[in-house]
């Protein structure tokens, strides 16, 4: 679907808007009408006040993905979890620890550190630094077995459906 | 309810304990790193669920800020084990000597 809205002088970042009215509710634990109200100017005009911190343009792409995306994360989270428990309470001499690459094909700057926090986010892989020209990413992990399929992991399961919601633009 | 409640409690705080006896027990600082990201995900995930169902079913009116603490550690996490990491391979820190790969970017010179 084509997309060529151009940036409104009210709401220059939609989602950022929504989020911030959202989290406003959430921190209130209310939806009463006049936290909506105050939630919603404050939505329009953090926005406006910071838009200098948000050069970038982020154009959500396939929300259905988005959402699938949250529930494979929170799944793996959990697998992984037991993984690196049993890990930990195993002995140390048994750990392979190592680093390894990823080359990026993600070009959005949200894009990647939406995937270095995913990286991380699921224990036993943290990632650790981004090369200058955002094309490798640099993860430790805890135990790695076999480096081409971890990798290949990473990359059909986060950074593929990333790459979809997340296109540059 | 109390069943499912006092289970996800004991999830939580069996993760968080798993979590800082690898903080404790783990022979280099890169995989220390891991102890805390996992100790956030799973283990105040869980305690958390389990804050929201309480107090969504003790007290009217449903209680949903425990998922702010979420979203924000969720968010936070990653990038103080990010900093953390990069400031490590920085100062060169002693890794084990077992580790497969180095913190190196394979084509440095672009």
């Amino acid at each position: 679907m084509a997309q060529t809205q151009q940036k409104s002088r009210w709401l220059p970042h939609p989602i950022l808007s929504l989020a911030l009215w959202l989290i406003w509710l959430l921190l209130n634990n209310t939806f009463a009408p006049g936290h909506m109200v105050l939630g919603a100017v404050l939505a329009i005009v953090i926005p406006m006040l910071t838009a200098g911190f948000w050069q970038e343009r982020v154009c959500v792409r396939a929300p259905g993905t988005l959402a699938k995306y949250f529930l494979v994360v929170l799944w793996d989270i959990l697998i992984a979890n037991v993984v690196v428990a049993k890990l930990i309470l195993s002995p140390n001499r048994k750990l392979q620890p190592g680093f390894f690459v990823i080359d990026l094909d993600a070009r959005h700057p949200l894009a990647i550190s939406l995937l270095a926090n995913t990286i991380s986010l699921t224990p036993g892989t943290v990632s650790c630094d981004v090369s200058p020209d955002q094309k490798q990413l640099l993860v430790h992990a805890l135990h790695l077995e076999d480096e081409a399929a971890t990798i290949h992991d990473i990359k059909t399961r986060y950074e593929a459906p990333l790459n979809k919601v997340l296109p540059p633009c | 309810m109390e069943w499912i409640l006092s289970a996800l409690i004991l999830i939580g705080a069996g993760f968080t304990l798993v979590g800082s006896i690898g903080l404790a027990k783990l022979p280099d600082f890169f995989t220390r790193l891991h102890g805390p990201t996992k100790a956030t995900t799973l283990g105040v995930g869980a305690i958390l669920i389990a804050s929201a169902l309480y107090f969504s079913t003790r007290q009217e009116g449903i209680s949903l800020h425990e998922l702010l603490i979420t979203l924000f550690l969720f968010i936070t996490a990653p990038v103080s084990a990010h900093l953390m990491a990069k400031a490590a391979i920085h100062l060169k820190t002693r890794m084990l000597k077992r580790t497969q790969g180095t913190p190196d970017f394979k084509n440095n010179q672009n």
